[in-house]
């Protein structure tokens, strides 16, 4: 694909003016860094950074029948929220309990709701929801929102930084938990993210999206790009969708099972399914003991068979290499593996993971 | 970027300077860490062992990738950066001061088949378009 043929975000001109490095990201033309990827990294563990999020595709679900629509689509049971604004992790599975896409749902009130979904992913799923919609709930309307800009400010100063530029949203975000979100001043605030520490994500139109990067980028928050981001979310234990998990593999394999709902009769789709596959492999988390750096789909040696990495990355908050990667199961926490670099197989551990919340290290490193 | 115009280059981003001993010393250039972004770790080459120019014999592996370091001639290993395994990012602020390892020319004929800095910057250019 030629670059004249990628698609950009509306705040494509202020990562041009911030000297941003690009990239081909799932057709989309976006920042990877802009100078450095770890100061970027580090600016959002300890203070707070910025992230241009709005190639993710927002889709509104309305009506009556929305919440039952979900209740049948999702893996996890959007009837958990209770509280106005609430959100929840949940995969969106197919019938053979494969993972289609992971997402973020919102419930805005008892007849709105609001997906979040992957940018590589985004018109499978609305094709699939569609037609899902179409067998179930033909009354409920989906809206792709693809107009729409999403800014995610992370880090421990995020949140106080975004009253600073927006001193109106306070009364209505202030007392916002985590995994909830309110409406203010034409912005959807969530009280979400993708990197393990606290912070926001902003939807909104475009040209408030543009207005709001600027005043916080004149506050000093660090403009941050996907490599920063996917080192975050690394270190924070969470799943990237097409590397940690597809549609080849069930959420029980990819370390997601704490968000499928089987305790009710409810029926959604992948359910019969998950029933029946009996998982033979789990994600784990590896530190590396020897020098080197991790990548994806490397070969994990364990005394129970093979594995493979399925993320890996130098963690600038460790200083040390970590994967996450699908090992048979009981494989144990603390056990010597080894994983294969460039033709030598090299030491690794198995650790518990995420590795790092709210800037701090939630592993020993060992000693070596 | 002003690429120092004493030292030769290759067409796969190493550069090379010349010293007064007859062994010459190797590093990657401000192109090739500027596309590789933030480096995390540097495979330095044995000290001692003899490789043929082209051949593989160092890595070094960034953010983002790992990429293979080339003999740049042929010749043996006599000395390697220690410093860069506990900062591979010296390489990224200065990567002309921060050479990974020096040859002893076995060929030394080979030198004349290196870029100099006008032909580099030209392979530059040819590659970002």
């Amino acid at each position: 694909m030629s670059t004249t043929d990628l698609k950009r975000t509306p705040l494509f001109e202020e990562h041009r003016r911030s000297n941003a490095h690009l990239v081909d990201f799932a057709g989309w033309e976006m920042p990877v860094h802009y100078g450095s990827q770890i100061d970027e990294h580090h600016h959002v563990r300890r203070d707070a950074g910025m992230f241009d999020v709005s190639h993710m595709l927002t889709i509104d679900v309305d009506g009556g029948a929305a919440r039952e629509f979900l209740r049948r689509v999702l893996a996890n049971d959007v009837a958990r929220l209770t509280v106005p604004g609430g959100a929840l992790y949940a995969c969106l599975l197919n019938e053979a309990g494969g993972v289609l896409d992971d997402l973020i749902v919102y419930n805005l009130s008892p007849e709105r709701f609001r997906l979040v979904v992957n940018a590589a992913t985004a018109e499978k799923d609305l094709a699939w929801l569609i037609a899902l919609r179409d067998r179930f709930a033909h009354t409920v309307e989906l809206r792709p929102r693809r107009e729409w800009a999403m800014i995610a400010i992370q880090g421990p100063a995020a949140r106080g930084r975004f009253w600073q530029a927006r001193e109106t949203a306070r009364a209505a975000t202030g007392g916002l938990n985590v995994f909830q979100a309110a409406e203010s001043a034409g912005m959807f605030v969530a009280r979400t993210g993708y990197t393990g520490e606290d912070g926001f994500e902003v939807i909104s139109p475009a040209d408030q999206a543009v207005a709001l990067w600027r005043d916080l980028l004149a506050l000093g928050i660090a403009p941050c790009g996907l490599g920063a981001r996917d080192t975050l979310r690394l270190e924070a234990g969470m799943n990237l969708y097409g590397q940690d998990m597809d549609e080849l593999v069930t959420p029980m394999e990819s370390g997601l099972a704490w968000t499928v709902d089987l305790s009710s009769e409810r029926d959604f789709v992948g359910r019969k399914a998950l029933l029946v596959r009996q998982p033979q492999k789990r994600l784990a988390g590896l530190l590396l003991v020897d020098k080197g750096v991790l990548r994806s789909h490397q070969l994990v040696r364990t005394g129970r068979g093979e594995g493979i990495t399925t993320s890996g990355g130098f963690s600038p908050t460790l200083g040390h290499s970590i994967a996450l990667a699908r090992v048979p199961l009981g494989v144990a926490i603390g056990e010597a593996v080894e994983v294969q670099i460039r033709g030598k197989w090299l030491a690794a551990k198995v650790v518990k993971y995420p590795f790092v919340r709210m800037g701090k290290s939630l592993i020993d490193i060992p000693l070596s | 970027m002003q690429l120092p115009a004493d030292l030769k280059y290759t067409d796969t981003h190493e550069w090379l300077r010349q010293e007064a001993d007859g062994t010459v010393t190797v590093g990657i250039t401000w192109h090739a860490q500027d596309r590789l972004g933030d480096l995390v770790y540097v495979e330095n080459p044995p000290r001692g062992k003899a490789f043929r120019k082209g051949e593989e014999c160092g890595v070094v592996e960034s953010v983002k990738a790992a990429s293979d370091i080339y003999a740049p001639i042929s010749g043996e290993v006599v000395a390697v950066n220690e410093e860069l395994a506990s900062n591979p990012e010296k390489i990224n602020q200065e990567p002309y001061r921060a050479w990974i390892f020096k040859l002893r020319p076995s060929e030394p004929g080979e030198l004349q088949t290196l870029l100099d800095a006008v032909a580099y910057e030209k392979l530059i250019e040819a590659e970002s378009h």
